[in-house]
């Protein structure tokens, strides 16, 4: 695997462990130039999916590990079009990144998010593809999503609940509230934490345990206890984009576009 | 222990030497919480103007109870974020997002998080 350095993301292959590293301000917002680098990882990812036992998924940014979807990108792209179009190009872009999301899920490496500063929406659902996921105490974890009129669409609400169950997706959907790194642990979505700015190093130490297993062993158990949710996943996608054609999203968008809040996240 | 408790309680008719005695950096759960002692709104805000100030680089003394947080602090969206995390830390407590929805300055502030002790 060659290193690579893109617009928004890179990646190196050191001493068995892929590092991907998320890279573009103000908090890595995925918008069409990240899920396109996104795409080439992963496909970059299936030629080491034999010799690397572990991926790492961390963020240059000290703002956080993701703020998810790039909502201005999104409103900017959806002016002028029809409802109809809009609908198409939502569609597009969220089958997508299923795939890409869908590709690190399953993916036969044992994945690790090291998440510092804030995982919310999309970045909260790339981190939830991961198999563990080591947070420094300063994270935070939400989907703000139906504050925009909308339901999680990176595949966030199935993997959630496969992880979790049920209880915590109404308590984090239904009030849009972030929660911090002591409930997200206690909730089971935290596998460690640790002190402010060490989320890499030990998902670092983690990956090098758990390179130690035999391959072969550690992809069935990670096949055995990790099924992909698809056909949630794809009634994710119907939902997202019938109500992403409702006016309703359209406005919530200006406002988050247009929004001198400073906590613009809230629902 | 009793040292501790002694020290403690004298930190009450003081609060602020308690910060100059260098206990700031410790957690409201370290001071109170595991003594069984009980705080009062006012010491609640004090140890937010306290820790505000220490983690957003502001003069001790500077900030005070009626103080817009927002201006004073000049912090974005993330940095309340960061705010409130540290928060909930020094507190041992869950201060939802939407609790500080209309909220602008310490003492109210100081309310909210008061009602949760």
């Amino acid at each position: 695997m060659k290193p690579f350095r893109g617009k928004t993301l890179s990646w190196q292959l050191n001493q068995g462990v892929v590092h991907l590293v998320l890279d573009r301000a103000p908090c890595n917002e995925i918008g069409s130039v990240a899920l396109a680098e996104l795409e080439e990882f992963v496909a970059a990812l299936q030629h080491v999916e034999r010799d690397a036992p572990a991926l790492i998924v961390s963020s240059a940014r000290k703002e956080g590990f993701c703020a998810g979807a790039d909502l201005r990108e999104l409103y900017r792209e959806s002016q002028g079009l029809d409802v109809e179009k809009r609908a198409s190009g939502v569609r597009d872009f969220l089958e997508r990144i299923h795939r890409v999301m869908n590709a690190l899920d399953e993916s036969p490496l044992i994945t690790i998010a090291a998440v510092n500063g804030i995982a919310f929406g999309g970045g909260l659902e790339l981190a939830l593809t991961c198999d563990l996921i080591i947070a420094d105490k300063m994270a935070r974890f939400c989907f703000p999503e139906l504050r925009l009129g909308l339901i999680p669409g990176f595949g966030g609400i199935p993997r959630l609940k496969r992880d979790l169950g049920n209880a915590p997706i109404r308590d984090l959907l239904l009030t849009g509230r972030s929660i911090n790194v002591g409930k997200a642990q206690s909730l089971g979505l935290v596998s460690q934490v640790t002190a402010e700015g060490g989320a890499l190093r030990l998902a670092q130490a983690t990956a090098a345990q758990i390179g130690k297993f035999d391959r072969e062993t550690a992809i069935a158990a990670k096949r055995f206890i990790k099924p992909i949710p698809r056909e949630e996943l794809q009634r994710e996608i119907d939902i997202f984009c019938d109500l992403f054609a409702r006016p309703a999203v359209e406005t919530g968008l200006r406002k988050f576009v247009e929004s001198a809040d400073p906590l613009p996240y809230l629902p | 222990l009793t040292s501790f408790v002694d020290f403690c309680w004298k930190g009450f008719a003081s609060r602020r030497s308690l910060y100059a005695g260098g206990l700031g950096c410790l957690t409201h759960q370290v001071i109170y919480g595991k003594i069984g002692l009980m705080t009062t709104l006012d010491q609640t805000t004090e140890e937010i103007l306290q820790l505000a100030a220490r983690h957003f680089h502001v003069a001790p003394g500077e900030l005070r109870p009626d103080d817009d947080f927002f201006k004073k602090l000049g912090i974005n969206s993330l940095q309340t974020l960061d705010l409130l995390t540290r928060l909930e830390q020094h507190f041992h407590i869950e201060l939802p997002d939407y609790e500080l929805q209309g909220v602008s300055d310490f003492r109210t502030l100081a309310e909210r998080i008061h009602a949760r002790l």
